[in-house]
């Protein structure tokens, strides 16, 4: 025993601690052996999360063939042109609840309009209506969750309140009521309204993901490093607690496109002459005996759409799922 | 038996924290954490005393260990000194300068003298982030540029904590639990601090693995002079690691001494029944008259709560020596006859100075003393 301090090290070995500085044979194989991204052998790109939820989704044919539904609309909507050659606008009343003819697959609608042409056309609208609301919506939502997930305090109390006070308003009532005061008739007005309704939702999971995340012992170390608050968000809080709003939100935006058709239905969205699905429906509703086809390929197109949207929310949620990796 | 446990005088030095040059010391640290209740207004009704008056002294590159079971406010008083949390009252010194309430641009300079490592290799490791860049951002943070870029000395930490620097791109998720204490380790030398708090690091990983994690730990404070705040429960990786040990029990310290002191003079009542809980290894040898093992003291009921603790001292509840003097009066931390110096204890009623008076066998490394039996016979 030639020195106190460091007898009890060996007697530690002793009773069966392996006591050597290097790695264990065990921790060393299992990294060399890892297989690499692609499962070919070892590599050393890195892998991250987000590329490892790729992987599962390239694989998963609800993604697949949700993600191909949503980019022939988005395509449909940047060049309707490419696929139909009229005009939505072009009616010839002497056609009107005529069904399906050479060069108009759909038949025409009560008014004498293409129905095909019209349902070419009307997927613009609710793509611009999704996609710009539910930009707006999470912009909104989550920095204002963010905000007061990580603050929390007053600010906290001020927000829930406020969050609640919004989910009590009955969201088609809410519609008709401030957009039948509002003439314009373009899509801004009713995304307006999509954000100003849609907004805590997105903020209560941004505020609880947030909240989660900034309890991790990374926080913590981050900011015995002394990090600054816009550090500690954008490096470490943001990253670990986007996933769910990414889910919700994909979601959303299918609820946001029928919500648009909905309102328009009522008369309160987009008016004719636009040219909407909602403006369709409800146009076609009063022929439907005569005249089913006018309504159901809007129709169809409309729950198409929203499928496609919350199926990809629901592929993007199991791939980012962490509790199933 | 005890007589081949004094330890040469070495152990004098590095025991004594007056011979060492305190680096941090802490005097009547206090945090309660508020219990808000009440309709429709809320208000405060009550604290949770974690930490209550505690009083710590860490030398320049010493190693105190602090034990305790859980919820006695270990961990809170690692996060109070790293200032994670906010005191409620007390005083935290590092280096002389009064650091208790600092704001986060004075703290800046002490923040990168001391550093802290978790017990959850898992949750201490940012998910999205490459090894590379969770070693690196310390330095990141506060503007550090070693010779020869942040990426070098960042292969030299994982050099240094066992690790291969080609895994610096690799995601946490790729390691195990021993290697990402590794990681953490590195992260926690990044700045060549002065002092790390350690919360539990261990108590999370694999038995075999804890060795390796605690030796690496050893040898980063032999070879860089790191002083340490070593907290855990296990005893046995206190004694391996630290030179001192401080045993607290609901939010106060009540013993505290050097390493040798500490485990074969417990003073406190609390102190022996830690000690005896230690669970015994029984070495197959040809010792004779030891197979009785030791007696355990075995307490009663729970740690009470921490927002009502019992009046005086708090450990009278569970303790078998309680007289009505405990409830009335609280023993403060001094030294008490038969101590060796800087041996504190806070009790009215101590235990005898030696083991041999508890009429047991303290022998905690049966190994240890294996390896003496054979020692004395060559």
């Amino acid at each position: 025993m030639p020195d106190g301090r460091h007898e009890p090290e060996q007697a530690i070995a002793g009773t069966g601690m392996g006591g050597t500085m290097d790695l264990g044979v065990d921790e060393a194989e299992t990294l060399e052996k890892r297989p690499g991204p692609d499962g070919t052998g070892p590599g050393d790109r890195p892998r991250s999360l987000w590329s490892d939820a790729w992987r599962d989704l390239r694989r998963d044919p609800v993604f697949i063939v949700s993600a191909l539904v949503i980019l022939f609309l988005v395509l449909i909507s940047l060049w309707p042109s490419a696929i139909t050659s009229g005009s939505p606008l072009t009616c010839d009343l002497s056609k009107a609840q005529q069904g399906s003819q050479s060069g108009h697959p759909f038949g025409f609608d009560g008014q004498g309009c293409d129905v095909y042409t019209r349902t070419v056309y009307g997927a613009r609208t609710s793509v611009a209506v999704g996609v710009l609301a539910t930009l707006g919506v999470s912009v909104l939502g989550s920095v204002l969750g963010a905000l007061a997930g990580y603050f929390g305090g007053v600010w906290d109390s001020v927000l829930s309140r406020i969050t609640d006070v919004f989910f009590a308003i009955p969201v088609v009532l809410g519609g008709l009521v401030l957009l039948s005061v509002i003439t314009s008739n373009t899509i801004w007005p009713v995304i307006g309204f999509i954000v100003l309704l849609g907004w805590p939702q997105l903020s209560r999971i941004a505020r609880g993901s947030v909240i989660t995340a900034k309890q991790n012992d990374y926080v913590q170390a981050a900011r015995a490093l002394g990090a600054s608050h816009s550090r500690l968000v954008l490096r470490h809080i943001a990253p670990n607690a986007v996933a769910p709003v990414i889910v919700v939100a994909t979601i959303a935006l299918g609820t946001y496109i029928s919500l648009e058709a909905t309102l328009s239905y009522l008369g309160v969205g987009l008016k004719p002459p636009s040219v909407s699905w909602g403006i369709d429906i409800s146009a076609a509703s009063p022929y439907i005996r005569n005249a089913p086809h006018a309504l159901l390929w809007p129709s169809g197109a409309l729950a198409l759409t929203v499928l496609a949207f919350i199926m990809l929310g629901d592929a993007v949620r199991d791939a980012l799922d962490p509790k199933l990796r | 038996m005890s007589e081949n446990l004094t330890l040469p005088a070495q152990q004098g030095s590095t025991g004594n924290p007056s011979s060492a040059e305190t680096l941090l010391s802490v005097e009547g640290l206090t945090k309660h954490f508020p219990i808000y209740g009440g309709f429709p207004i809320k208000r405060k009704v009550g604290a949770v005393q974690a930490v209550d008056g505690v009083d710590l002294t860490v030398g320049v590159g010493e190693s105190l260990g602090l034990v305790g079971e859980s919820g006695c406010g270990k961990s809170t008083t690692g996060r109070l000194i790293t200032r994670l949390l906010e005191p409620t009252g007390g005083r935290i010194t590092y280096k002389g300068q009064d650091i208790t309430h600092a704001r986060r641009r004075q703290l800046a300079p002490v923040r990168s003298e001391i550093q802290m490592i978790f017990q959850d290799p898992y949750s201490s490791l940012n998910p999205r982030q490459t090894v590379g860049s969770i070693i690196k951002s310390p330095m990141e943070v506060n503007g550090i540029d070693p010779a020869g870029g942040r990426e070098k000395k960042v292969r030299e930490l994982l050099e240094l904590v066992g690790l291969n620097p080609e895994h610096y791109n690799r995601f946490p998720h790729e390691f195990s639990g021993g290697q990402r204490q590794r990681i953490g380790v590195a992260r926690a030398l990044a700045l060549n601090p002065k002092l790390i708090v350690a919360d539990e690091p261990v108590s999370a990983l694999d038995v075999s693995i804890q060795a390796q994690v605690v030796n690496l730990l050893k040898k980063v404070q032999d070879e860089l002079g790191i002083a340490f705040l070593f907290i855990a429960h296990d005893l046995a990786v206190v004694r391996h690691f630290s030179h001192r040990v401080a045993v607290m029990y609901l939010g106060k310290v009540v013993e505290v001494g050097d390493r040798e002191s500490i485990y074969n003079g417990p003073r406190h009542p609390y102190t022996h029944a830690l000690l005896s809980a230690v669970p015994e290894v029984k070495v197959a040898d040809e010792g004779e008259g030891e197979g009785e093992g030791r007696e355990r003291i075995r307490l009663y009921g729970d740690v009470p709560s921490p927002i009502m603790p019992p009046s005086g001292c708090r450990f009278r509840t569970r303790c078998w020596k309680a007289q009505d003097k405990c409830a009335t009066e609280e023993p403060p931390l001094v030294q008490i006859s038969g101590n060796r110096d800087g041996h504190l204890t806070a009790c009215h009623f101590p235990e005898g100075p030696t083991t041999e008076s508890r009429g047991e066998d303290v022998v905690l490394d049966p190994a240890l003393k294996a390896l003496e039996k054979s020692a004395e016979k060559d």
